[in-house]
């Protein structure tokens, strides 16, 4: 019975990826793009990867999702919106391939990837942290989550350059406009108080069980989006100070933590077992703050179209 | 007899489903297209909800389902309501 489910998941997954890349009409593409990342999300829960399925539901098919909406909106208000040529088609398509090829070569060549075995349970005890995928992304390997914090405040340093300078003391973002009362500004109430308590959730049961900084602060971001969107708050200026901390806080925490370790265990970001719990959690806290407000800021865009302050 | 309740609910649930797509594809207009899906979809769930409710083995759970069930009922309602709008204006516009 669960074959036939698997077999069923990995027919669609393959249907829709294909409906993604063969089809015409950009939008029709990231709609397909949505799905896809929704059934992948479905495919890692069958593989019991639940941290990767949340990521994947929330980043994946969720975030980038409304990017690309976004993205597309703007070429269409732009009046640019066409399919690329063909050549740039087949390009992209020989591209693609050549990355598939590469991927099924290293899946061969490379010995398979043994169950994380005795070195991690080895290590489990030292991580403070009973979720050994928490353990890994904040403590084992550090590094990889720093640098990714740091990339994630770059895109939006990149995204805020491609500001105009009249626009630049303006709020983030297109003006929203919903109706007093009506059914977005309800809609905006009545969810944030849920995602809230959902996002919050997923950040503290994250070093226990399944969750974890990115999956709560992408919930987070969709709150404030939504708010945003039913007029409910007012999206910031590039120059808020305040937001300023809250994009900075989440690296500038873990660099200091990094350096409480080269100092109290002699390597940088490597984290003592006494106080390896609450750094964690500390890290993880605002971390959370961090990514939910870049990537909020990332779906808002830049300052357009110079409204009055 | 939970397992049998399960399945006839489950069928219940995908019942709906079918019948929403059936309409999404067959109905001639947004208006009619969005009463199709948002209607017999939200059904459908809700028989699904239920139906896997009866297999849960704690209350924590029953409530974590019937908490996605009012969240989607919420979105696809709120959603339809914006994009039957949406639509409306489009019409006017023409």
């Amino acid at each position: 019975m669960s074959l036939a489910l698997d077999l069923a998941l990995c027919a669609l997954i393959l249907g829709v990826a294909l409906a993604t890349v063969a089809g015409s009409g950009l939008f029709r593409a990231i709609v397909f793009f949505i799905v896809y990342g929704l059934l992948v999300a479905v495919g890692w829960v069958r593989l019991g990867a639940i941290d990767v399925a949340l990521a994947e539901a929330a980043i994946g098919a969720g975030l980038t999702g409304v990017l690309l909406l976004a993205a597309h909106g703007r070429l269409r208000r732009l009046g640019t919106a066409r399919d690329a040529s063909h050549g740039a088609h087949l390009l992209s398509a020989l591209a693609g391939a050549a990355l598939a090829a590469a991927l099924a070569w290293a899946w061969f060549v490379l010995p398979l990837p043994e169950r994380p075995g005795p070195e991690l349970a080895a290590a489990m005890p030292r991580a403070g942290v009973e979720n050994p995928v928490t353990a890994v992304l904040l403590n084992f390997r550090a590094w990889d989550t720093l640098l990714e914090s740091i990339v994630l405040l770059a895109a939006l340093i990149g995204l805020w350059m491609l500001t105009r300078e009249r626009d630049w003391s303006g709020r983030l973002g297109l003006p929203q406009h919903s109706r007093a009362g009506g059914v977005l500004a309800s809609f905006g109430r009545v969810l944030p108080p849920v995602g809230l308590l959902i996002g919050v959730w997923l950040v503290w049961a994250g070093a226990d069980r399944h969750g974890g900084a990115f999956q709560g602060g992408t919930v987070l971001a969709a709150v404030g989006l939504v708010a945003a969107m039913a007029g409910l708050v007012r999206p910031p200026r590039i120059g808020a100070r305040l937001w300023h901390v809250a994009l900075m806080i989440g690296p500038a925490v873990f660099v200091l933590a990094g350096l409480a370790g080269a100092i109290l265990a002699g390597e940088f970001l490597t984290l003592p077992p006494p106080i390896a719990k609450p750094a964690i959690l500390t890290i993880e806290i605002a971390l959370t703050a961090s990514i939910a407000a870049t990537l909020a800021f990332l779906v808002l865009g830049p300052p357009e179209e110079g409204r009055a302050p | 007899m939970a397992d049998l309740a399960t399945i006839a609910l489950t069928a219940a649930g995908l019942f709906f489903f079918v019948a929403g797509t059936v309409g999404l594809i067959r109905f001639p207009d947004t208006f009619t297209r969005l009463h199709a899906l948002t209607k017999a979809d939200n059904l459908g769930l809700g028989f699904i909800a239920l139906g896997i409710a009866l297999q849960a083995e704690t209350w924590a759970q029953v409530a974590r389902l019937g908490l996605i069930w009012a969240l989607a009922l919420l979105a696809a309602g709120a959603m339809a309501q914006l994009v039957a709008r949406t639509a409306l204006e489009r019409e006017d516009a023409e």
